[in-house]
């Protein structure tokens, strides 16, 4: 029985271990981000300069860009996803064309963020690019609509396929009910499967935004990289994550080091929210 | 009057079925359009000599990619090694235990790690071992890529663990066998092909981060021996190709990516195999 209870103690051992390290790693962050916050204090969520030149650092573009670039991309996102769903979770949902869109979103979710970034540039910001002479604005290409597209592109697998499970679970009796009642299939759609789905759409938008919030390669290559506000949709700009990505490696001062370390830890804020929220929302709608 | 009104709702529902349809043929066609363009323009860069020469200097022919996949095989082989066993062990705790206070805490301590953004994990791997050490490494890109890794490895041993059959465990505990080796000989045994998935998904995430890895692993022309040098793994080298202006830098990212590419869909489905199983 001795024995058992070591077992047990040591086997406990190893969630500890990972609560310690979650637990240092907010400390350490914490501790990093703060001569920034004793040098700038809550100025810093108000100041929209970033200017090495002059040492003035504030952080309002890049919280602004972060949540601009994935609200659009949600906008974007959420409507198709949804669509897809209801294609291989509904009105297809047995079959080999089914199966096939399946198959399809989940190589594409395993897709590597660099290659969806690589494709955006490659592909995505010639096209904008053509889009913005015929529109009149200056044609750059890259800016927060090029990165809001790739950003959806890379959210639709993952909420296609979460809203597809959930689609899968409305009751069949319920479906067919209303068939047999009469209702067409888009009436169906629009009083049984739209009802039973919604909480899991919220779920969805929440990991949705979790993982385009901190996506850092693709939107960097895409973005623009220019720390400005943006003054209308095709301008470039920059996101907390893509400006660490590029400034964090460049420069030797601990100052900016720090600035940089506190744009993370509001990046680390939001992404806990909106995670925690989505997992927990995932679960109850599972249950 | 009724006739209308139904030949109306017919009508709307055929147009929003083809709407449907159409959204999502033309969605499926752009996401296909990325594997299009990788595939196409990747594989006229692979050949012999790309796969097996170092990267050369700017200016020069900049012929291979080897110290860029032996990297990637490095960095992610001590990351797995080091987080597999690591992994088994917090999943099988979660699942054994999972109404024990310190567990609760643990499954946000996961969840947690899932929701933070890859770079952080760079932040931290670069405070953590760059500083001190005073260099960038590969071992420091191990540790931002560990972090990714745990949570995918911990959640699916834990459920694979969970459902293990319990009248397996009743019959190990009936005759006699301590519950220590009950776990060890039936509940892991039992559970492999899930820890194994898990693993395995793991695995196709981290080889295709970047983020973490610009300023801890960082990349380098040569072939790294040491995990305590700077090394160059795939998604920087694509990174790097693929922001460069030159046409033959961006060639070769293409013939990268397309390598990395199906690496990831290999083990994608392989996962998919493992899990109908």
């Amino acid at each position: 029985m001795h024995h058992n209870r070591w077992f047990k103690f040591g086997l406990l051992m190893g969630p500890f271990v990972l609560m310690v390290l979650v637990v240092c790693m907010v400390v350490t962050l914490g501790w990093a981000a703060w001569p920034s916050v004793a040098e700038v204090g809550l100025g810093f969520y108000v100041t929209d300069v970033w200017d090495p030149v002059h040492d003035v650092y504030g952080g309002a573009v890049f919280i602004w860009g972060s949540l601009l670039t994935t609200g659009l991309a949600i906008l974007l996102a959420a409507p198709v996803s949804f669509a897809i769903a209801l294609f291989t979770g509904y009105y297809f949902c047995n079959g080999v064309l089914a199966l096939v869109a399946q198959w399809v979103l989940d190589l594409l979710a395993s897709v590597p963020s660099v290659i969806f970034g690589f494709w955006g540039l490659m592909v995505l910001v010639p096209m904008i690019r053509l889009m913005e002479t015929h529109l009149g604005v200056p044609p750059y290409g890259v800016g927060l609509f090029s990165a809001a597209m790739v950003l959806a592109f890379m959210m639709m697998p993952l909420m296609a396929s979460l809203l597809r499970d959930i689609m899968l679970t409305v009751p069949a009796d319920l479906k067919e009910g209303a068939l047999a009642l009469g209702a067409t299939s888009f009436e169906v759609v629009k009083h049984v499967v739209w009802p039973h789905t919604l909480p899991g759409m919220v779920s969805a938008i929440m990991l949705g935004v979790g993982r385009a919030i901190g996506e850092t390669m693709a939107v960097t290559m895409v973005i623009g990289n220019a720390n400005h506000w943006p003054t209308h949709l095709f301008d470039p700009s920059n996101t907390i994550a893509s400006l660490i990505a590029s400034d964090f490696g460049e420069t030797s001062d601990p100052l900016v080091i720090s600035h940089l370390i506190h744009l993370g830890l509001v990046l680390l804020l939001l992404s806990l929210v909106t995670g925690f929220l989505g997992r927990r929302l995932v679960r109850m709608t599972r249950a | 009057m009724r006739d209308d009104r139904l030949s109306q709702r017919i009508l709307i529902d055929r147009t929003l079925k083809g709407l449907l349809v159409g959204v999502a043929l033309i969605v499926a066609l752009v996401l296909m359009s990325i594997i299009w363009f990788v595939a196409s323009r990747g594989i006229g860069a692979i050949n012999w000599t790309f796969l097996t020469s170092l990267q050369g200097s700017p200016g020069a022919s900049n012929v291979g990619i080897v110290n860029a996949i032996l990297g990637t095989v490095m960095v992610a082989g001590l990351t797995t090694l080091v987080v597999i066993p690591f992994g088994i062990w917090c999943g099988i705790a979660m699942a054994e235990y999972p109404h024990h206070p310190l567990i609760r805490w643990a499954m946000m301590g996961i969840d947690a790690l899932q929701s933070i953004p890859s770079i952080l994990f760079g932040i931290l791997a670069y405070l953590w071992i760059v500083v001190p050490m005073g260099h960038f490494s590969s071992l420091s890109g191990s540790v931002a890529l560990a972090f990714i890794m745990l949570p995918m490895v911990v959640r699916s041993v834990e459920e694979s663990v969970k459902q293990v059959p319990l009248t397996l465990r009743e019959a190990s505990l009936a005759l006699g066998v301590s519950p220590t080796r009950t776990i060890m000989k039936v509940v892991i045994p039992c559970g492999l092909n899930g820890i194994v998935t898990g693993a395995l998904l793991g695995l196709g995430r981290i080889v295709g981060e970047t983020a973490p890895l610009l300023f801890t692993a960082f990349g380098s022309p040569f072939l790294v021996a040491s995990v305590l040098e700077p090394v160059q793994t795939m998604p920087l080298l694509i990174y790097n190709y693929a922001t460069s202006p030159y046409p033959d830098w961006q060639q070769m990212g293409w013939g990268a990516s397309f390598i990395l590419l199906v690496f990831c869909f290999i083990l994608g489905l392989t996962t998919r195999f493992l899990v109908r199983k």
